[in-house]
């Protein structure tokens, strides 16, 4: 197989209201078959797409978040998270889920997969992917 | 179109999988796995019952991988391979397995 190539899904926009945050998570789904390495970032109104305790009842549509938790099952391991994005709609790292992956080389250790960044850093990252998918 | 269980008829999709998961019991899963010519025995149960509750965790069903990947953690490499899931299951244990078990179709099942 040629060598995997650096993929990442920019996710900016909220969990619902429009069909971009679930059609992202179901593409990093399939796309995990391919085994290439898959990083996902989390900007904007994007970062209340893994807030914790989300109640769609009232929206009538399905609360797809706890999708995010089963990534670490597809090799999906790196979360980058903006944390200006998070700071300027007065979020903190608690007001996420946990979000963990089990570590196969370090006897399934679970680890977490959040990678908490600043907006330089969540830049130099973007720049070193081969392929850059924006939702 | 609907499977007809003890008297009542539960909606289903044109390949099978039922339209509100919520409506899945075991006699529809009997009803199900009949027109798949399939005998739910023990094994079969067992793999039915780990969709169910990744499903219920998740909000997902697993793809294959992830399902064998899953199943040799907890009940061992002699029921974490493909080959096992595939004498279960003769078409596909993510098809079968999860249309029986209610679920929706999973993700990037082809």
């Amino acid at each position: 197989m040629s060598e995997a190539k650096k993929f990442l899904y920019v996710n900016r926009r909220a969990p619902y209201g429009t069909i971009y945050a679930l059609e992202s998570l179901e593409v990093v789904l399939i796309g995990a078959a391919f085994d290439q390495d898959v990083s996902l970032a989390f900007i904007d109104d994007g970062v209340f797409q893994i807030a914790k305790g989300q109640d769609t009842k009232s929206l009538g549509v399905k609360n797809f978040s706890p999708t995010y938790r089963a990534l670490g099952d597809y090799g999906v391991t790196k979360l980058y998270v903006e944390k200006e994005s998070l700071a300027e709609r007065g979020l903190t790292e608690d007001d996420l889920m946990p979000i963990i992956y089990e570590d196969e080389n370090d006897n399934f250790a679970e680890k977490p997969s959040l990678i908490f960044v600043d907006r330089a850093e969540m830049a130099k990252m973007m720049s070193e992917q081969d392929i850059v998918l924006s939702f | 179109m609907a499977y007809e269980v003890n008297g009542t008829t539960v909606e289903h999709d044109e390949e099978g999988y039922l339209t509100d998961i919520n409506e899945w019991n075991e006699a529809i899963a009997l009803e199900i796995a009949k027109g798949q010519d399939l005998e739910m025995n023990e094994e079969r149960w067992e793999v039915v019952n780990f969709l169910r509750n990744y499903y219920d965790e998740y909000q997902v069903a697993p793809a294959i991988r992830v399902l064998t990947k899953a199943l040799a953690k907890t009940m061992g490499p002699e029921k974490g391979n493909n080959k096992y899931l595939y004498e279960l299951f003769p078409y596909g244990p993510a098809k079968q397995a999860c249309m029986i078990a209610g679920l929706p179709k999973p993700t990037g099942c082809i």
